[in-house]
């Protein structure tokens, strides 16, 4: 890939390109600060989508017929572009799933069901969304596998001085993080925990979901075994989803959903499970989303991940210092420079329930909760935290109005 | 009036920052703990009965969240003060609704129902009694112990 200076993106002209922020919200132009949760959806992917359904929909795969051809064409098309775009080494290591969530499930059940038992070790860390949280912890019950989590420091970054004393307890044999966390934006260092993990002996399982809408992600680069992320984050559909995975992890693999296109022969005693990916696509897959999943992937590359990176930087950078202005506002998180477009803070006096309402009626959307974060809020000592978070779209004015809202929001329960 | 100022009324605000009958009691006739799951409110209440083991002597509640929870639990407890047990244990849930007056979406409708649906399953537990039909399944979604 060749390495040239990426020019900045122009967030206001690319605004030009998302319908739905045409929008007045209570009166106001809508200021969507929720983009961690779900992206909103350029023309070109919504255009994508409807083409595909009326010029070249059809069941993929084993239609001898024009319409099926062209449905495997643009099907296999998008996840040739979604291995480019992880440089996957092959595009036989990009499996279709609904979702991050599900990338992860399969390979604690196809992996880790199997492969783990007494005596082994599944490490996960204090800041993982629920979705590489849960499946791990339910898996090593399952096995008897011990189950740990990588602290976190103040700072909300992960403490790796308790990696030696972890690797005491027992055979690590997977180690599962986000590359981004996405209710502080910490940016963890997957490289250092692929290392370690090898070191170990084990796998290395990246959530991806926070880190590929937002910058350059590259599987072989980071060292790590499995990779997951979702399209509806990227700018891409619902429903779709990808799991990157060396091949021979894979094919070594059993299959997690059962069912057709993914057997090779189906005889009334057994069945033989069909190559790499097809073993983990049973039934029919989400077709058309996965085009749109493709479509979404040319569009980030056209705007250029490093200039999303760079813009995202610059407004996170923004928003900290705007927001410390806001009086008992508590910031939560590492500093800009290891931080993605994510702000989790709270407003002393304001349940973010309420922080949340009031900014909704001034048009602007952000995010209160737990974030599918619940053991993070326990390690903040806090049962909910606001959050806005940023990408390609935003612009400085909203995170503006957003700082407005909060002085009225504190004026409000002042 | 604009939905900003209909939600945030003076009255919910007086109540969120004054709320009535906050606090515990000792050896209450009727207790039970709630949480909503979805944004970490919590209520608390105690209840006391009069001598006739009916009438609802005294309520008090404890706890934190955001202010529709707090405030509508609040302006409960001076709902019911004076009625009879079965009378608050059955109470349509309109009531308190008309009472705290504003419009809530169907998120925030659960926030406004934490505090009657804690109350309820104390009365309940105390007598003895089945949650109504309408209400079945509440002390799971309000994780109530």
């Amino acid at each position: 890939m060749a390495v040239h200076a990426q020019p900045k993106l122009d967030a206001r002209k690319l605004r030009g390109d998302f319908p739905i922020l045409e929008q007045q919200i209570h009166g106001k132009p809508l200021a969507y600060l929720d983009s961690a949760v779900s992206a909103q959806k350029p023309r070109q992917v919504l255009d994508a989508l409807r083409d595909f359904y009326e010029t070249s929909y059809g069941n993929v795969h084993r239609g001898v017929y024009t319409l099926s051809e062209r449905a495997t064409e643009g099907y296999e098309g998008a996840r040739q572009k979604i291995a480019t775009f992880v440089n996957a080494p092959s595009p036989r290591e990009i499996v279709f799933t609904r979702n991050a969530t599900e990338s992860i499930n399969l390979v604690a059940y196809a992996w880790g069901l199997p492969t783990l038992g007494a005596g082994d070790l599944v490490v996960v860390t204090e800041l993982e969304h629920h979705s590489n949280f849960v499946p791990w912890q339910y898996i090593a019950k399952r096995t008897g596998a011990g189950f740990r989590t990588i602290r976190l420091t103040d700072a909300g970054e992960l403490d790796l001085d308790c990696l030696e004393e972890i690797a005491t307890e027992g055979q690590v044999k997977v180690v599962a993080a986000n590359y981004v966390s996405n209710a502080l934006g910490t940016v963890n260092p997957v490289e250092r925990l692929s290392a370690w993990a090898h070191e170990q002996g084990a796998i290395m399982v990246v959530d991806a979901a926070q880190a590929a809408p937002h910058r350059r992600v590259d599987v072989q680069a980071l060292g790590c075994d499995f990779l997951a992320f979702s399209a509806h984050k990227m700018c891409g559909p619902t429903s779709v989803g990808a799991l990157w995975g060396r091949h021979e992890l894979l094919a070594k693999m059993e299959p997690f959903n059962l069912g057709g296109h993914m057997i090779r022969s189906v005889g009334l005693e057994d069945t033989t499970w069909g190559d790499v990916p097809a073993k983990f696509e049973a039934g029919t897959q989400p077709i058309a989303e996965a085009v749109g999943f493709g479509a979404a992937v040319d569009y980030l590359e056209e705007v250029g991940l490093e200039a999303i990176e760079q813009h995202e930087h610059e407004l996170v950078a923004y928003a900290l210092e705007r927001m410390a202005e806001v009086p008992g506002i508590t910031q939560y998180g590492p500093l800009p420079e290891n931080r993605a477009g994510i702000v989790s803070f709270n407003l002393d006096g304001v349940h973010p329930h309420d922080v949340s309402q009031i900014l909704d009626y001034e048009g602007v959307a952000i995010r209160a909760g737990h974030h599918c974060c619940q053991p993070l809020m326990k390690r903040l000592g806090v049962a909910a935290t606001n959050r806005a978070s940023f990408y390609l779209y935003t612009i400085p004015e909203e995170i503006d109005r957003l700082v407005d809202g909060l002085h009225k929001a504190r004026k409000v329960f002042g | 009036m604009n939905e900003f100022d209909q939600m945030y009324r003076e009255v919910i605000l007086d109540h969120y920052r004054n709320p009535r009958g906050h606090g515990a009691m000792d050896d209450p006739d009727a207790e039970a703990e709630g949480m909503n799951p979805l944004c970490g409110d919590e209520v608390t209440i105690f209840v006391s009965l009069a001598e006739d083991g009916e009438t609802i002597d005294d309520v008090k509640f404890s706890g934190r969240g955001c202010a529709i929870s707090q405030a509508a639990t609040s302006m409960l407890t001076e709902m019911v003060k004076g009625r009879s047990a079965i009378d608050v244990a059955t109470l349509p849930k309109e009531e308190l609704l008309e009472e705290i007056g504003i419009p809530l979406t169907p998120i925030r409708l659960k926030c406004a129902l934490l505090g009657l649906g804690v109350l309820k399953v104390a009365l309940h537990r105390a007598k003895g009694t089945p949650l109504p039909e309408e209400w079945a399944g509440l002390d799971d979604e309000f994780q109530v112990r």
